[in-house]
């Protein structure tokens, strides 16, 4: 049999149970009922203590949402969703807001262990785990725990969960809550500025550069639930920061709701360097169950010569529908987009960026690396803009594909946009295989067929994945491993 | 000790070897020449494992074992190498990596400790020295814009780090300049070692003169038709391969 198949066929099988995170956690859980009414809204609002204010917002969200409708141009499939058939609302019941993380529930600490993510300062700060990241630990929808919170507080670092900002610093929230996604943006941010719950909040004052890696970890565990978290990073004049984001949920036959919103605001000279792994359950090799994720991500570089950095590896999810987007308003700022899309078996991507050009001398760098393997289909779609304002401006795309098996698909759809002559757009785009000889090069020196495919595919994704903060590139070169070839590494 | 016998191999239905004998006792070096398209690189690939190469008749035992019941993986674990006539790229394949790689896999495969990347970089950069090859060549991707002779040099240094026991060379000395036809040489005679055997696959004389191998076969149309001593590669220099393969016709 030739190589590749054979591949192929170790791949399938072992990717049954190749998804290491798909265990579930029995918790009791406070769980709103199912289905999304006015008064959802009000019982998320009242768990959360929120204001007048928000509430109002959300209602506004959800009038919005109704009268929209699901988007249609991407290219994936999936049966239709019945939003009254989700709950909206689900939280580990004890406490709200654990005091310390001694609080916290053992049964939630042994959850994020099994994850491999870090919620013990003293382990950390002993050297055990290693790597100096704060971390949010967002389980369903709540914030279950955030370490070193003291630590960065000390430089005026603001990191905690969404919900507890709003109670605790309202007036940055409501200063910048939506003004990067305005609320009826598309279905899915109207949706969940209608019902989030809950996310990580970040302010970083001016000057200051944040002295560790923050990051969320977001774990879905309920059943029937989807997630509607909501994310705000704002760095204000000069500052700079790096967070990261993770995610899993167990392996079940349904589909699941995930459907976030990401702002990021740069005021002057400031840096924000946002990575994300996504490792939601992707669905078995038939295409049974695994998450529905619809994201919407944007950072606005307010600030002159500000600067935004997007890094994705997206392994997971059944569908993935995800464009993090630079609006490049402030004079000479810069927008990058650095992305792995990988899909296996039954798995659909559409995902891409936008970079709206419009200030002088914007820059925006675009490196795309799509890989699909199975039945699966793969798409980039981007977005460069060039507004009239934006003299001089450049953008450079790369759009890569490599594909694994001739039963995948693999699809670029740029839209360049450019309304200012003396802009510079280019494009370049590639597609590969894996071939027969690559496969039995690597073989006659001794590598096996998941070495091989593990090294050649770690090397297609090389520019991208040396974007990412040390600990987490580790991390994602395992998990293309993993995804690809099931073998848990 | 290699022992091929009755081999057959074809590729797409196509038969190609038809019926090989030979055996490359511990210790040897065994030279094959023969005209193009004989079946030179066929022969190599079927020893290594090539899934594309059908074997129809026949059987290979290496050190005893049944070579062609093994995995191309297996068969470098066990300590076959093959230096390809045209290596492959490897588009963003660090070569060091893929070296290492290599390397900690057939280690592991017999049970030896793996090598950490401080380690293996000493041991790579002492090869490329021996071998006078430029360290660059450790930090480009596989073969990716290596020049042809490059790209040879590239596959001595994989086999002085694999430390293979049966090493087949196809063609490796085609494509280099003087000093690197040496490089070939050198790399080889290093290995010899009492339980080490090579198959060099070759069109030249001049490789020969400098490995002397023990004896050297002529392959034309599948088929081994003639073997001798090293005269025998001199005699072909002067005469070809014309009479041979009009006797065995
Ligand atoms: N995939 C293939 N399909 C059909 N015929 C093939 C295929 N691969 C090789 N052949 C044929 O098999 C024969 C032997 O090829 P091989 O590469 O083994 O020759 P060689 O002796 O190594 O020649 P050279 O000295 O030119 O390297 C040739 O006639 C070649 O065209
Ligand atoms: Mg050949």
């Amino acid at each position: 049999m030739p190589a590749v198949a054979e591949t192929l066929e170790t791949v399938e099988s072992l990717a049954r149970s190749g998804y290491k995170f798909g265990f579930e956690t029995t918790i009791d859980m406070d769980v709103a009922p199912k289905g999304l009414t006015e008064d959802t809204i009000r019982l998320i609002s009242a768990r959360k203590g929120e204001p007048a204010w928000l509430l109002d917002w959300r209602f506004a969200a959800f009038a919005a949402w109704r009268k929209m409708e699901e988007p249609r141009w991407a290219r994936v499939h999936h049966t239709p969703i019945d939003y009254q058939d989700i709950h909206y609302y689900a939280a580990p019941k004890a406490k709200a807001g654990p005091a310390s993380l001694d609080e916290v529930d053992p049964e939630l600490l042994a959850t994020y262990e099994k994850l491999g993510i870090p919620l013990k300062e003293r382990a950390i700060l002993a050297g055990v785990q290693g790597a100096n990241v704060a971390v949010d630990a967002v389980f369903d929808s709540v914030s279950v725990a955030t370490t070193f919170r003291a630590t960065l507080a000390k430089s005026g670092v603001i990191f905690c969960p969404i919900s507890e900002a709003v109670r605790e610093h309202p007036d940055l929230v409501r200063q910048y809550l939506g003004t990067v996604v305005p609320v009826a943006d598309n279905f899915f941010s109207a949706l969940n500025s209608a019902v989030f719950t809950d996310g990580s909040f970040v302010y970083i004052p001016p000057g200051v550069r944040c002295p560790m890696e923050l990051s969320t970890y977001f774990r879905i565990n309920a059943r029937n639930t989807g997630q509607f978290e909501r994310t705000l990073i704002i760095a204000d004049a000069g500052a700079q920061v790096s967070y990261l984001e993770g995610c899993t949920a167990p392996q079940r036959d349904e589909n699941q709701l995930h459907a976030a919103v990401v702002e990021l605001i740069a005021l002057d000279d400031a840096k924000i360097k946002y990575s994300t792994v996504q490792n939601w359950y992707p669905g078995d090799a038939e295409g049974r169950g695994g998450i529905y994720n619809f994201v919407t991500k944007r950072g606005l570089c307010r600030g002159a010569r500000s600067r935004i950095s997007w890094t994705q590896v997206e392994t997971g999810s059944a569908i993935t529908w995800k464009y993090p987007s630079c609006v490049l308003e402030g004079d000479g700022s810069v927008g990058e987009f650095y992305s792995v899309a990988m899909t296996n078996h039954m798995q659909q991507a559409d995902t891409g960026t936008k970079m709206i050009h419009i200030g002088r001398d914007t820059r925006s760098t675009i490196v795309s690396k799509g890989i699909s393997a199975g039945k699966s289909d793969n798409t980039y779609r981007g977005l460069v803009r060039i507004g009239p304002r934006a003299s001089g401006a450049r953008n450079h795309t790369q759009c890569d594909s490599l594909l694994i098996g001739d039963r995948c698909g693999a699809h670029t759809v740029p839209y360049i946009e450019s309304r200012n002559p003396s802009a510079k757009v280019e494009h370049e785009a590639t597609t590969s295989k894996i071939s027969e000889d690559q496969m039995f090069y690597c073989r006659a020196r001794g590598l096996s067929q998941e070495d091989a495919v593990g090294l050649i595919v770690n090397g297609f994704c090389k520019e991208v994945l040396k974007e990412l903060p040390m600990e987490f590139a580790v991390e994602a070169q395992k998990l293309l491993a993993v995804s690809l070839e099931g073998s848990v590494g | 000790m290699l022992e091929i016998s009755g081999l057959a191999a074809s590729v797409e239905g196509t038969p190609i070897l038809r019926g090989i004998d030979l055996v490359v006792p511990s210790g040897e070096v065994h030279a094959i020449m023969g005209p193009n398209g004989s079946g030179k690189s066929t022969l190599s690939y079927v020893l290594a494992g090539r899934e594309d190469y059908t074997v129809t008749a026949g059987s290979v035992r290496f050190d005893g074992a049944d070579l062609l019941a093994m995995e191309p993986e297996m068969r470098a674990a066990a300590g076959v190498f093959l230096a390809f006539q045209a290596p492959v790229e490897l588009p963003g394949v660090n070569n060091a990596n893929f070296l290492r790689t290599a390397l900690n896999a057939i280690r592991r495969a017999r049970g030896e400790p793996e090598l950490d990347a401080v380690q293996f970089l000493k041991l790579a950069r002492a090869q490329s020295k021996a071998l006078a090859m430029p360290e660059d060549m450790l930090k480009r991707n596989v073969n990716v814009g290596f020049s042809g002779g490059e790209k040879k040099r590239n596959e001595v240094l994989q086999m002085a780090l694999l430390r293979p026991r049966l090493a087949i060379l196809d063609e490796t000395d085609s494509g280099l300049d003087i000093d690197a036809l040496r490089i070939v040489a050198d790399g080889v005679n290093a290995l010899r070692r009492p339980e080490f055997s090579a198959l060099v696959i070759t069109h030249h004389q001049r490789l020969l003169e400098r490995l002397v191998p023990d004896r050297v076969h002529v392959l034309a149309g599948g088929r081994i038709l003639r073997s001798g001593g090293p005269e025998l590669a001199r005699e072909l220099e002067t005469r070809g391969y014309g009479a041979i393969t009009a006797a065995a016709a």
